[in-house]
C-alpha cells in the first residue's frame, strides 16, 4: 500500500509500527483471538434462540430432526476434525522449515473444507428435493408436517448450518491464500503468524460444527 | 492545506498527497479525519431530518399553513426513523470512538499506529459500504419501523428493511473490527514506561468501550440476520403469527443496543476527563475510581437490558430485577460525576471553549442521568414509557452527553490535528447557542411526557401546543449553534493561526509531538515516566 513505511530496519515483514517479530506475532495472536470472541458469541445468541424454541416446541424439533441424515452430518464431523489435524500440522511443519510438507498439509486441509462443502450441497439439495425449505417457503402439501411451524426448525437448521457453511468458505479461501504464500516461501520457522491465525479461525469453525452437529442431527 | 505548519514541514497531512494517497492511507490520523468528515456529513443529514420533525410538531395538524409540514404520519414516520437510525448508527455510535479516538489513542499511549492499520482501514470501508446501503434505502422504499427494527411491524411493514439491517450490520462490523483494534493497540503498544495506571483517562474510555463493542455487537449482528431470515423467509423465530416471540426479539436486541448506549457514552466521558483536569490546571482527583468506573459501567451495562421491556409482558420478578440492576448504572456514573466535580475543586479553572462544552456536559448529563434513575424506577417507567419524557431523557444522554462532549473534544484538540488555532469568540458562541437551544428543545419535552404526550406521533392535542413550539423554536438555536461550530472549525482550518505545540499546557503524551503530528507521530520514541496528569 502506497503509505506503507519502507524503513524496514528489523527483519522483512515486521511491520514498521511494530518494534520487533515478538511485538507483532503477540498482537496479531490476540487480534484473532478476540475476534473468535466475536464469532463465539455471534453463534452462542443463535444458540440461545435454537434452546428457546426448542424448549417450547419439543415434538417439532424432534420430528424436524427425522429428515436429517445423521451418517451424513457424522461423516463431515470426521472431515472437519481431520481438517483442524492437517491444519494444526501444517502450522508446526512450517516451524521446522518444511515447506513441502505445510503445503500437502494445507492442500489437504482445504480438500476436507470441500468435502464438507459437496456434502452439505447435497444434503441441501435433497432438502430442497423434498420440499424441507425455511419458514414459510416449506412445502406443505409436499411434507405433510404434524406440525404446523415445522418451517421454523429448518429456519433454524439452514440459518445455522448456512452461516457455518459460509464461515467454511472463508476458511478455504483464506487457506488457499495461505497454501500460495506457503508455496512461495513466505512463511519459514521465523515466520507463521497469518498460518496460525487463519488456524485459530479454522478450529473455531469446527469446535462449532461439533456444537451444532449433535444439536441439529441428534437431539430430537 | 497545511503546507508549513510543522515544526519540521512533514506532517500527516503532506507526508503524501493527492486523493488516493487519502484513500489507501493506513495512518490512523487520517482514518481518524476521514471519519470526521463523513461522521459529520451524516450529522448534517440526521440534524435536518430532526429540524423537519420538529417543524411538524410546531404546531397541531389543525393549524392553518404551518400544520403539515410533512405530507402524513407515514412520511412523519420515515424521517424519524431515518433521524434515528443515522444519529444513532452513524454519527453517536462511531463519532468519538472513530474520530477522536482513531486520531489520538496511539498518540496517547505512544505508539505509531494502532495494530492493525489496514484493519483500520478496512473498517472506514465497512462503515461506508454500510451507511450507503442504509441510506439507499431512502431512494427505494423507505424504512418507517423506527431505528429499533421492532417485530412483528418490521416483518410486515413493506419497506426495505432487509437492506436496511443489512447496512446496519456491516457498521456493526466496522465498529467490531476498531474495538478489536483499540484492544490489541491498548495491551501490545504502549510506548516504554506506559503503564495501564499511566494512561491517560481518555485511553481507559476507549478502552472499555472496545471490549463493549467486541462483546454487544455481535449479538446484535445474528440478531439483525435473523431478522432479515424472517422478513425474506417467513421462519417464525420473531412472528407470533408462526409461533414464534416477538419478544424474544426486543431481549436480543437490547442486550446489543443497551451496552451500545454505553458504547455512545463512556468515550463522551472519557473526553471530559481530560478536559477537565487540563483546563482546571490541577491532577484529576480519583484517576483509579474513574478508570475502573469505565470498566464498571461496561460491565453492568450488560445485565439491565430488561429495563426497556417493563410493559412488554416480561414477568414482574425480571421487572423488578432490572430495574434494581439498572440503578446500579449510578453508581460507577456518579463516582465520575462526583470525580469532575472534585478536580473543579480549587483548581485554576479557565473557561475556554472545549472547557465550557466539557461543563456542558456536566450540566445537560447530571440531567440525563438523574431522568434515568427515574425510569429505571419499575412504577414511574409504567407511566412514563413511550412519552416524550423518555424522549428528553435519551437526549440528554446522548446529545447532550456525547454531542457535547465531541463538541468539547473537537475543539480542544484542533490545534493537535490541524496545526491551526480557531476563532474563540465563535466556538463560545457556538457553545452557547447549542447549550441554551438544547435545554430550550429538550426540557419542555419532560414536561410533555409528564403531561402524557406520546412519542414517534405526528399530531398532538392542543394541550401540548406551546410547549411543542417552544421546543421547536430550540431545534433553530441548535441549529444556529452548530452553524457557528462548522464556521470556526472551517474559517480555522483555512485561515487560522499557527498553532504552538500545546497550546494548553496539557500534560498527555500526545502534546509532546509537533501540531500537526508527523507521519509516524513522534519524532523519538517517547519514554513515560509519570502519570498522566501531573499539574502540581
Amino acid at each position: 500500500m502506497s503509505t506503507d513505511n519502507i524503513k524496514h530496519t528489523h527483519s522483512a515483514h515486521v511491520s514498521h509500527h511494530f518494534k520487533d517479530a515478538n511485538q507483532e506475532y503477540d498482537a496479531g495472536k490476540q487480534g484473532i483471538w478476540l475476534f473468535m470472541v466475536t464469532e463465539i458469541l455471534m453463534f452462542g445468541a443463535i444458540l440461545v434462540g435454537y434452546a428457546i424454541f426448542h424448549n417450547i416446541y419439543p415434538e417439532m424439533f424432534a420430528e424436524g430432526a427425522k429428515y436429517l441424515d445423521w451418517r451424513l452430518g457424522f461423516v463431515n464431523t470426521l472431515v472437519l476434525i481431520f481438517s483442524s489435524f492437517t491444519m494444526a500440522i501444517s502450522i508446526s511443519f512450517i516451524q521446522k522449515n518444511q515447506t513441502k510438507n505445510a503445503t500437502i498439509a494445507l492442500a489437504t486441509t482445504v480438500l476436507c473444507g470441500a468435502i464438507f462443502m459437496c456434502i452439505k450441497y447435497y444434503e441441501y439439495t435433497h432438502k430442497f428435493h423434498m420440499g424441507l425449505f425455511p419458514g414459510h417457503l416449506l412445502d406443505i402439501a409436499k411434507v405433510h408436517p404434524e406440525h404446523a411451524n415445522l418451517g421454523m426448525y429448518f429456519g433454524f437448521y439452514f440459518a445455522m448450518t448456512g452461516l457455518h457453511g459460509i464461515h467454511v468458505l472463508i476458511g478455504m479461501g483464506l487457506i488457499t491464500w495461505l497454501l500460495i504464500r506457503t508455496i512461495r516461501g513466505d512463511f519459514h520457522s521465523q515466520y507463521w503468524l497469518p498460518v496460525e491465525g487463519v488456524g485459530i479461525f479454522w478450529h473455531i469453525v469446527d469446535l462449532i460444527w461439533i456444537f451444532l452437529f449433535p444439536l441439529l442431527y441428534l437431539v430430537g | 492545506m497545511a503546507t508549513n505548519s510543522a515544526h519540521h514541514g512533514d506532517n500527516y497531512i503532506n507526508h503524501e498527497k493527492g486523493l488516493w494517497s487519502w484513500l489507501t492511507t493506513v495512518d490512523h490520523k487520517r482514518i481518524g479525519l476521514m471519519y470526521m468528515i463523513t461522521v459529520m456529513f451524516f450529522f448534517l443529514v440526521g440534524g435536518i431530518m430532526a429540524l423537519l420533525l420538529r417543524l411538524e410538531l410546531f404546531a397541531p395538524n389543525t393549524a392553518a399553513n404551518v400544520g403539515q409540514v410533512l405530507k402524513n404520519g407515514d412520511v412523519y414516520n420515515q424521517v424519524l426513523t431515518y433521524h434515528g437510525a443515522i444519529m444513532v448508527f452513524m454519527v453517536i455510535v462511531p463519532g468519538i470512538p472513530a474520530i477522536l479516538g482513531n486520531f489520538f489513542l496511539p498518540l496517547h499511549i505512544g505508539a505509531k499506529d494502532v495494530a492493525f492499520p489496514k484493519i483500520n482501514l478496512a473498517s472506514w470501508y465497512c462503515f461506508m459500504a454500510g451507511a450507503a446501503l442504509a441510506i439507499l434505502t431512502f431512494f427505494f422504499k423507505k424504512i418507517d419501523t423506527g431505528w429499533t427494527f421492532y417485530t412483528p411491524y418490521s416483518i410486515r411493514t413493506g419497506t426495505a428493511t432487509v437492506m436496511m439491517v443489512l447496512g446496519a450490520f456491516i457498521m456493526g462490523m466496522s465498529s467490531v473490527l476498531t474495538g478489536l483494534n483499540f484492544i490489541v493497540t491498548v495491551h501490545k503498544l504502549r510506548a516504554p514506561g506506559m503503564t495501564m495506571h499511566r494512561m491517560p483517562l481518555f485511553v481507559w474510555a476507549l478502552y472499555s468501550t472496545a471490549i463493549l463493542q467486541l462483546l454487544a455487537t455481535p449479538v446484535l449482528a445474528i440478531t439483525l440476520l435473523l431478522l432479515a431470515a424472517e422478513k425474506l423467509f417467513g421462519v417464525g423465530i420473531f412472528d407470533p403469527a408462526l409461533g414464534g416471540d416477538p419478544v424474544l426479539f426486543q431481549h436480543f436486541f437490547w442486550f446489543y443496543s443497551h451496552p451500545a448506549v454505553y458504547i455512545m457514552i463512556i468515550p463522551a466521558m472519557g473526553v471530559v476527563s481530560e478536559l477537565i483536569t487540563t483546563f482546571s490546571r490541577k491532577v484529576i482527583f480519583g484517576y483509579t475510581a474513574i478508570a475502573y468506573s469505565s470498566l464498571g459501567i461496561a460491565a453492568v451495562s450488560f445485565f439491565v437490558w430488561g429495563h426497556h421491556m417493563f410493559v412488554s409482558g416480561q414477568s414482574a420478578t425480571a421487572g423488578i430485577l432490572f430495574s434494581f440492576i439498572t440503578m446500579l448504572v449510578g453508581v460507577p456514573t456518579a463516582i465520575k460525576m462526583f470525580n469532575w466535580v472534585a478536580t473543579l475543586y480549587k483548581g485554576s479553572v479557565s473557561f475556554d471553549s472545549p472547557m465550557l462544552f466539557a461543563l456542558g456536559f456536566l450540566f445537560l448529563f447530571a440531567i440525563g442521568g438523574v431522568t434515568g434513575i427515574m425510569l429505571a424506577t419499575l412504577p414511574i417507567d409504567v407511566h412514563f414509557h413511550d412519552t416524550y419524557f423518555v424522549v428528553a431523557h435519551f437526549h440528554y444522554v446522548m446529545v447532550g452527553g456525547t454531542l457535547m462532549a465531541l463538541m468539547g473534544g473537537f475543539y480542544y484538540w484542533f490545534p493537535k490535528m490541524f496545526g491551526k488555532m480557531f476563532n474563540e469568540t465563535t466556538a463560545r458562541l457556538s457553545f452557547v447557542f447549542i447549550f441554551v437551544g438544547f435545554n430550550v428543545t429538550f426540557f419542555p419535552q419532560f414536561i410533555l411526557g409528564a403531561m402524557g404526550m406520546p412519542r414517534r406521533y405526528f399530531d398532538y392535542i392542543p394541550a401540548y401546543e406551546t410547549l411543542n413550539k417552544v421546543s421547536t423554536v430550540g431545534s433553530w438555536l441548535i441549529l444556529t449553534g452548530f452553524l457557528f461550530g462548522l464556521w470556526t472549525i472551517v474559517q480555522g482550518i483555512r485561515k487560522g493561526e499557527k498553532a504552538p505545540m500545546n497550546p494548553w499546557r496539557s500534560k498527555t503524551l500526545e502534546w509532546q509531538t509537533a501540531s500537526p503530528p508527523p507521519h509516524d507521530n513522534f519524532a523519538v520514541e517517547p519514554i513515560v515516566t509519570a502519570g498522566p496528569y501531573e499539574y502540581r
